[in-house]
């Protein structure tokens, strides 16, 4: 089996896939990648199974080594990266040789890259998935020394691609859908909310973020004896002093802090990609408006298939084209006839 | 039949969320844990998960397969169903607490705002047998209910950073057995040496919603006894009521 040797890691690199859902009323949140977008395009790009599991870098990569030469992929926050000193692009897929050394550096633009692999990571499941849950206890994050079995590249002779994603790495407006607790604000307080431009505070992690914004909090009547209620992904709540957090994939399942209303998923990853002090503002959606935009796994992975190009290099782009072999590769020209 | 009508309101793009009253009553918390049980064997397509909480019950569903209203009409027949009636509690739990002040930093202060002395706090949480009204917030944890009116004390407006696994932490008549690591707005009052959570087992969660738990004071060093011996869960027992 191909093992994929962790040489050094950042403090957040974690191997991650679409968690693991139906456990809430056990208290244990679906987790999984905190862009799950960013794991739909690995797949569209590799022609891989989108279950399959990826290693997440929250701020900053590591070096990578592999028993055996497989397709990889770098998706989600744009890390400088390079395989044996040549840079690589992100959104792409790249054939990366046995023993070369892929080092992925820090976050150019947005929080969480991902590296994923043409056959996935296959550590064992915990509950039917490999996700790393780390306020549940389940998995670690990874450290130097640490090897990964990995499946072996079902297609390495697929035609290299590239995606140029929307952007989602620098905020901006972000729609929110009414939740169950969006009443118990006052209506001064939800426009004043509507209205507010806030910045991604420092603070935040695969649970959720802080935002900070200048003047008062947003509570509610009677904020901190309220019955504590089911939380979903892009729940925002407010603290006891009325500072938002917008909870993300490894929330807890339950919480007593009002929820002024819930960013809608389509939008869920340009909150968990904004790095700290990106300015966020706030849209309110009818219901409708936002049922609206629901949109399957299955029907994003379609549409980002469709997305992909077949990458062609350009020469001019290709720093080293000497160290190519560009001559030696004539032949007789009759290849394709020959068995 | 409940007081009043259950609010039905988004959860997500994906969920309803049919709450049974907004202040927390064990009247509330059996209609919301019949209401999941009905909903459950009503086995309805489209729907992916009924999760409760403890006075309200997620109904989550495809948008490929079915519709908000489509899922919304289905509630409702399933809410115009009599209510069964719910036995007691299949489950009695005995947890060992220890009250010392080492172990309880906030049990003065929490006492205090119950109008009570410490002495007199520990007796009643000694006298009440509580239920699991809920599993949550962290893998396994027990929102535990309820204790009488005059506990119906707020959680704290800053939040305490971390506390130990197995701390007792009380707020709004309620306790629960900490098992997160995460920060919290509610009152350190004791500490147990009980795992709700043992992910490494077959059985990774000890409670169901509607088990019984009954605490009782053990000293500081007959504490610290338990915490050593790995034989049991925190020197609790667990007993089979029906």
């Amino acid at each position: 089996m191909p093992q994929l040797t962790v040489h050094s890691a950042g403090p957040g690199v974690t191997v991650q896939d679409l968690g693991r859902p139906g456990w809430k009323a056990q208290g244990l949140s679906t987790g999984g990648a905190a862009d799950p977008l960013a794991l739909l395009e690995a797949a569209a790009l590799l022609g891989s199974d989108p279950a399959q599991a990826v290693i997440e870098m929250m701020g900053f990569g590591g070096v990578f080594r592999l028993d055996a030469g497989t397709r990889i992929a770098l998706t989600g926050a744009k890390m400088q990266a390079d395989i044996d000193g040549e840079p690589i692009t992100p959104n792409a897929t790249h054939f990366l040789p046995a023993g070369a050394t892929l080092t992925i550096g820090g976050a150019k633009q947005g929080v969480f890259g991902y590296f994923a692999c043409a056959g996935g990571i296959i550590t064992k499941p915990v509950m039917d998935s490999r996700a790393t849950h780390l306020t549940a206890g389940i998995g670690k994050r990874l450290q130097a020394g640490d090897m990964l079995p990995i499946g072996e590249d079902p297609d390495r002779m697929r035609p290299p691609q590239k995606l140029t994603p929307e952007d989602r790495f620098s905020g901006g407006v972000i729609r929110v859908m009414p939740g169950p607790q969006t009443d118990f604000f006052a209506p001064a307080t939800l426009a004043l909310f509507a209205k507010t431009s806030f910045l991604r505070s420092p603070r935040g992690n695969r649970q959720g973020i802080r935002l900070d914004h200048e003047g008062g909090g947003f509570s509610t009547e009677g904020g901190l004896n309220q019955v504590s209620d089911l939380i979903v992904p892009g729940d925002i709540q407010m603290t006891g002093d009325g500072v938002p957090y917008v909870l993300l994939a490894e929330c807890q399942t339950i919480g007593g802090y009002p929820r002024i209303g819930s960013v809608i998923p389509r939008d869920l990853p340009k909150i968990a990609q904004a790095a700290p002090g990106t300015k966020i503002r706030f849209q309110f959606l009818t219901v409708e408006e936002a049922d609206a935009t629901a949109t399957s796994q299955g029907q994003t992975l379609r549409a980002l298939e469709k997305m992909c190009q077949p990458m062609v290099r350009d020469p001019h782009d290709i720093a080293d084209l000497l160290r190519y072999q560009l001559i030696s590769g004539a032949t007789r020209g009759d290849d394709l006839e020959r068995p | 039949m409940p007081t009043t009508e259950p609010e039905l309101r988004p959860l997500g793009v994906d969920g309803i969320l049919v709450r049974f009253a907004r202040r927390l009553t064990s009247q509330a918390n059996k209609s919301a844990l019949d209401f999941r049980d009905r909903m459950q064997a009503a086995d309805i397509a489209g729907i992916t998960e009924v999760a409760s909480s403890l006075v309200s019950v997620r109904v989550g569903f495809d948008p490929d397969v079915t519709t908000r209203q489509e899922v919304a009409q289905a509630i409702k027949a399933v809410l115009a169903v009599h209510e069964t009636t719910v036995a007691g509690p299949k489950r009695l739990w005995r947890i060992p607490v220890a009250f010392g002040p080492a172990y309880a930093p906030q049990l003065e202060e929490a006492a205090a705002l119950a109008g009570l002395t410490p002495a007199q706090a520990i007796a009643e949480i000694e006298a009440a047998i509580v239920r699991v009204m809920a599993i949550g917030f962290a893998p396994g944890q027990p929102y535990l209910g309820m204790l009488p009116d005059h506990w119906d004390i707020p959680r704290q407006s800053s939040l305490t950073e971390s506390l130990p696994p197995g701390a007792l932490i009380t707020a709004v008549r309620q306790l629960i057995i900490w098992a997160a690591d995460a920060p919290t707005g509610w009152r350190h009052i004791g500490q147990t040496a009980f795992r709700v959570y043992l992910p490494e087992t077959s059985q990774p969660f000890a409670f169901t919603a509607g088990d019984a738990v009954q605490f009782h004071a053990v000293s500081d060093s007959a504490f610290r006894d338990i915490q050593g011996n790995n034989d049991t869960n925190g020197g609790a027992t667990c007993e089979v009521l029906r």
